[in-house]
């Protein structure tokens, strides 16, 4: 089934988006949403795949070697860095919102406060 | 919006989307299929610059701007976080207990904390070459400086990190990869155009800009994922409650959460 790769990657956002909607703990649904941004990871790899290719890197490999596609791949590179420190910055601000109001569910923090 | 209702307007939306996605990944060309026009042109256009890794000739000479921007991204978060976790007025700094740590793990640790310093290096500086490059390696070099933590105690990783420097560092990295860029501006071509001469093929020296601007992201990364990790540190080791005991820490959860909530605006006007 060739479509398998992509539907995969669907799932793994839905459970993702799933997993963001139904949470009752702000660190929950951060990971959640790393959850739901490693699904553009698996969807942009499974673009790129390419039977039989290697790793884009000509190093050792002769220079017509068949290799998988490396313009998705270098995306998926950056988005990972990037996404890691995105994750970083909203766990920061968690844990100022359990300082400030103690509680870490999102239900709860209704009010504005100065 | 009650929980029910999120659930239900998830539930339908969720739906919608997984008939869309799936007739779209049929109109998609199947998986593993050799005709890639964008892959092809890529090979072709990192092998003419001499750069062995197709995927750093993609990030830091075709879509170098791009990578400005995703360096930015990382800049700004990284401040963001700074600032969102710094000592708030009412908080207090404790120095740290020195811990007891097993003398297995302080020999592994320090055994390989040069190791793992040296690979992250490695990394960054073969990133034109081989796999790799300045946002991988400099993620390995930043929590090789970790092991320290491990194998001895905080006090002794803060003694190696000067964080000032590293604060310093982090913004150098964005610096030196704008200035690159202006550099091929007075050299009478493109930003951020590829205006070193190529080099040889397969060797440190190849892919003209590209080890340049590889070392000023790795540069940044190294600062920030260490800025990062030592203000999240910081949290938990070091930053003290505050004295009246406001609800940090408390404990205090579903009923109580409103009678919490009011006691703290209470103290606060007081």
């Amino acid at each position: 089934m060739t479509v398998l790769p992509y539907l995969v990657a669907g799932w793994i956002f839905l459970i993702g988006v799933y997993g963001l909607v139904t949470s009752r703990d702000l660190i929950h649904a951060v990971g959640c949403l790393a959850v739901t941004q490693s699904s553009t990871y698996v969807l942009l790899l499974a673009v790129g795949y390419r039977n039989g290719g290697t790793a884009p890197v000509f190093a050792d490999a002769p220079t017509d070697s068949r290799v998988v596609d490396p313009v998705v791949q270098a995306l998926a590179l950056t988005d990972i860095v990037v996404g890691a420190t995105v994750t970083a910055l909203l766990l920061a601000l968690v844990v100022q919102l359990r300082k400030r109001h103690g509680t870490v569910d999102p239900d709860a923090l209704s009010e504005l406060k100065g | 919006m009650s929980a029910r209702v999120r659930l239900w307007v998830f539930l339908v939306g969720a739906a919608g989307f997984a008939v869309l996605f799936a007739v779209a990944c049929f109109g998609l060309p199947a998986f593993g299929t050799v005709h890639h026009p964008y892959g092809v042109r890529a090979v072709h256009a990192s092998l003419s610059h001499h750069t062995a890794n197709v995927i750093a000739s993609v990030n830091f000479d075709l879509r170098a701007f791009d990578t400005l921007g995703e360096e930015t991204i990382l800049f700004s978060a990284v401040l963001g976080t700074v600032v969102l976790l710094r000592q708030a007025r009412d908080e207090h700094r404790k120095d740290p207990e020195p811990a007891v740590v097993h003398p297995r793990v302080r020999r592994f640790a320090l055994l390989m904390l040069p190791l793992a310093l040296l690979v992250g290096l490695y990394v960054i500086a073969h990133g034109q070459v081989s796999p790799g490059g300045g946002f991988q390696g400099g993620v390995v070099a930043a929590t090789a400086l970790h092991l320290l933590y491990i194998a001895a105690d905080y006090r002794a990783l803060e003694r190696v990190r000067p964080l000032t420097l590293y604060e310093i560092g982090e913004a150098a990295g964005e610096v030196a990869y704008v200035i690159t860029g202006l550099a091929a501006v007075l050299a009478g071509s493109a930003f951020l155009a590829n205006v070193l001469p190529f080099g040889t093929f397969a060797t440190l020296s190849s892919g003209g800009t590209v080890p340049v601007l590889n070392a000023a992201v790795g540069l940044e990364v190294v600062s920030g994922v260490v800025v990062l990790l030592a203000r999240f540190l910081d949290q938990a080791v070091e930053i003290e409650e505050p004295d009246d005991g406001s609800p940090r820490g408390a404990g205090n959860s579903g009923d109580d959460e409103d009678n919490g909530d009011d006691e703290d605006d209470e103290r606060e006007r007081a």
